[in-house]
C-alpha cells in the first residue's frame, strides 16, 4: 500500500521545526516514530501535503531527572522507556507499562510522545501517565505551556495539543514516594489494551492511603481517572476488602466502548477487576519498598 | 503535488547506497526495487507480520512502516547481510538444521529478530526468545522449530565467538 505523495521536511532544530508547522497550517502533519502515522498513511487515512519529520532533533530525545521531577523527552521511545535506567529508578510503572506496548519492533521505534498525541482510545500510556499526574510540555509560536494529564486526554484521539503546537516533554514528579502498577488486559491479536488500569499509592505512618491515583485506558473514549475510587480510599487502610469495595466505582458514570472486540458490560467489569488488581499491587511494591520491574 | 525528490544516503550491509527517492517510497521497496535486495519479505503491509523486519542501528524495525527518507544516514542490515563468502551465518545454519521454516516466508525477517537477540543477549532463555519474536508471525511452523534453530545459533556463536560472516 502506497501513501499519498507529500512533501517532507526535517528540520534539525525545535525552532525550525516549529517555524514549519506554523507557515504550512493544517495541510502539514508532525512524524515522530511513525507507527501510528505510517499505518494511516498507508491506507490512506491520512494523507498530509507535507510532513515534518521532527526523529533528528536530538533535544527531544533526551531523559533527565532533577529538581524532583524526570522529564522525558516528547522522542523518547517505548524501547528507551523500558530500559533507561532513570525511568526505571524513578517511574519503574511507566518502564512496565512501556514493555507491554506492540511488539519489539514498533517498540523500537514509536515515541512516547506520538502515542500520547495519537491518543488511540486503547493505548497504555494515558493510564500510566494519569496516575502519575505527568505535564505535558506543549511548545507553540508564542513559548511553552504546561497541561496536566487530567486535562490532555479530552477525547476520542483528541487531546489539549493546539495545531500549531509541538509536544516537546512529559515530566513527572518524583519526590513522592509511591507503589504503582499498571494491569492491563491486551488484544490478543493487536497487543493494545481492551482495558488498562494503572494505580498509584502512597502511605501515611499508619499504613493508611494518603495519596491514591487511578488512571483507566480502553474502556471509554478517553483515558480517564477514576475519581470515585480515588477518594472512597483517602485516609483508609487499604485491606483487600477496601480496595475489592472502592474498584466497584471503577467505570461508574463512564460511556464505555463497544466493539467487534468487548461489549461495554466487558469493558466495565474488566476496569473493576483490573481497578482492584493494580491496587492491590500497587499498594504491595509500597508496603514492600519493591517496584517489580520488568527484567531488560 | 508540490513534491520533490530526496537525495539519501544509506548504508545497507555495509555498502553505501545514494539515491534519489520519492518521500513517500516506503523502506522495504527501496531495498527491495531499488537495490534489488528481494531478501525481505512484504507479508501484510499493515505493520502486523514482522517480515519486513530489517534492523536499522542494529534494532529490528518493519521496513513496511518506515520512510526510505527517514533510514537517510543510517545503517540497515537485511537479510543478504548475514552470509559472509558463501558461508552461512550460525543463524541461517540454526534454521536450517533445526527445520526452522516451511514456506520460508517469514523467515528472513525472524532471522533478523534472531540475530539482534542474539548480539545483546548471547545466552537467551526460552522466555526471552518467545518474548523477542512476538512481533513476527509465522503462519507455518507453530514457533516451535524456530525457537530451537535460535537457541542452536546461540551454542554455536557462543562456541565460536567470532564466527564467519554476520556484522554486528
Ligand atoms: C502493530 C502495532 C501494535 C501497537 N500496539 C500498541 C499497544 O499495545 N499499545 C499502545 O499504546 N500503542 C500501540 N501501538 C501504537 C504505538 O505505540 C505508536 O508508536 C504510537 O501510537 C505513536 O507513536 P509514534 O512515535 O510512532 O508517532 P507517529 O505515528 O509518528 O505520530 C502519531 C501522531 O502524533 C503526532 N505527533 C507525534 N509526535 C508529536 C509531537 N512531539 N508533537 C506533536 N504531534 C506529534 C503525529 O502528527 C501523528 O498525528 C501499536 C502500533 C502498531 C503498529
Ligand atoms: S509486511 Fe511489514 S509488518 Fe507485515
Ligand atoms: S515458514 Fe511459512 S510463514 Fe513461517
Amino acid at each position: 500500500m502506497i501513501p499519498a505523495p507529500f512533501t517532507y521536511h526535517r528540520p534539525k532544530t525545535l525552532g525550525a521545526a516549529l517555524r514549519l508547522l506554523q507557515t504550512l497550517g493544517s495541510v502539514a502533519r508532525v512524524l515522530a516514530g511513525g507507527q501510528s502515522l505510517l499505518p494511516m498513511m498507508k491506507l490512506r487515512l491520512a494523507a498530509p501535503a507535507h510532513l515534518i519529520d521532527i526523529g533528528r532533533i536530538a533535544a527531544l530525545r533526551r531523559i533527565r531527572a532533577g529538581g524532583g521531577r524526570l522529564r522525558i523527552g516528547a522522542l523518547a521511545t517505548h524501547s528507551m522507556i523500558e530500559s533507561v535506567p532513570a525511568v526505571r529508578r524513578w517511574v519503574p510503572v511507566l518502564a512496565e507499562t512501556a514493555s507491554t506496548i506492540g511488539d519489539l519492533q514498533v517498540r523500537n521505534l514509536g515515541t512516547m510522545g506520538g502515542a500520547a498525541v495519537h491518543a488511540d482510545p486503547a493505548a497504555d500510556y494515558p493510564a500510566t501517565l494519569l496516575a502519575l499526574d505527568a505535564e505535558f510540555v506543549l511548545q507553540g509560536p508564542d513559548g511553552a505551556r504546561i497541561v496536566p494529564a487530567s486535562e490532555f486526554f479530552q477525547g476520542l484521539m483528541a487531546t489539549a495539543l493546539r495545531p500549531d503546537e509541538l509536544l516537546i516533554e512529559i515530566s513527572l514528579p518524583t519526590a513522592q514516594r509511591v507503589g504503582a502498577a499498571y494491569m492491563k488486559m491486551p488484544n490478543p491479536a493487536s497487543g493494545f489494551a481492551l482495558a488498562g488500569v494503572a494505580a498509584s499509592v502512597a502511605l501515611d505512618g499508619d499504613g493508611r492511603c494518603r495519596h491514591v491515583r487511578v488512571g483507566i485506558t480502553g474502556v471509554a473514549s478517553a483515558a480517564y481517572r477514576a475519581r470515585h475510587v480515588e477518594q472512597a480510599l483517602l485516609g483508609q487502610e487499604p485491606t483487600d476488602e477496601v480496595l475489592a469495595a472502592a474498584s466497584a466505582a471503577a467505570a461508574d458514570g463512564v460511556d464505555a466502548s463497544a466493539d467487534l472486540h468487548a461489549s461495554a458490560e466487558y469493558r466495565r467489569h474488566l476496569a473493576r477487576v483490573l481497578t482492584r488488581r493494580a491496587l492491590a499491587a500497587a499498594r504491595d511494591r509500597r508496603r514492600s519498598g519493591k517496584q517489580g520491574l520488568p527484567s531488560s | 503535488m508540490s513534491e520533490v525528490a530526496s537525495r539519501i544516503s544509506v548504508a545497507v550491509n555495509g555498502t553505501a547506497h545514494h539515491a534519489e527517492v520519492e518521500p513517500r517510497l516506503l523502506l522495504v521497496h527501496f531495498l527491495r526495487e531499488v537495490l534489488s535486495l528481494t531478501g525481505t519479505h512484504i507479508g501484510c503491509d499493515t505493520t502486523n507480520c514482522g517480515a519486513c523486519t530489517v534492523l536499522m542501528d542494529g534494532r529490528p524495525v518493519k521496513s513496511c512502516t518506515i520512510f526510505a527518507v527517514q533510514a537517510d544516514g543510517r545503517e540497515v542490515m537485511t537479510v543478504e547481510g548475514l552470509a559472509r563468502d558463501g558461508q552461512l551465518h550460525p543463524i541461517q545454519e540454526g534454521f536450517h538444521e533445526q527445520h526452522g521454516l516451511q514456506c520460508g516466508f517469514c523467515t528472513p525477517g525472524m532471522m533478523m529478530t534472531g540475530y539482534a537477540l542474539l548480539q545483546r543477549t548471547p545466552n537467551p532463555s526460552e522466555a526471552e526468545i518467545r518474548w523477542a519474536i512476538s512481533g513476527n508471525l509465522c503462519r507455518c511452523t507453530g514457533y516451535v522449530n524456530i525457537v530451537e534453530a535460535i537457541k542452536h545459533a546461540a551454542e554455536k556463536m557462543r562456541s565460536a565467538p567470532a564466527p564467519a560472516g554476520g556484522r554486528s
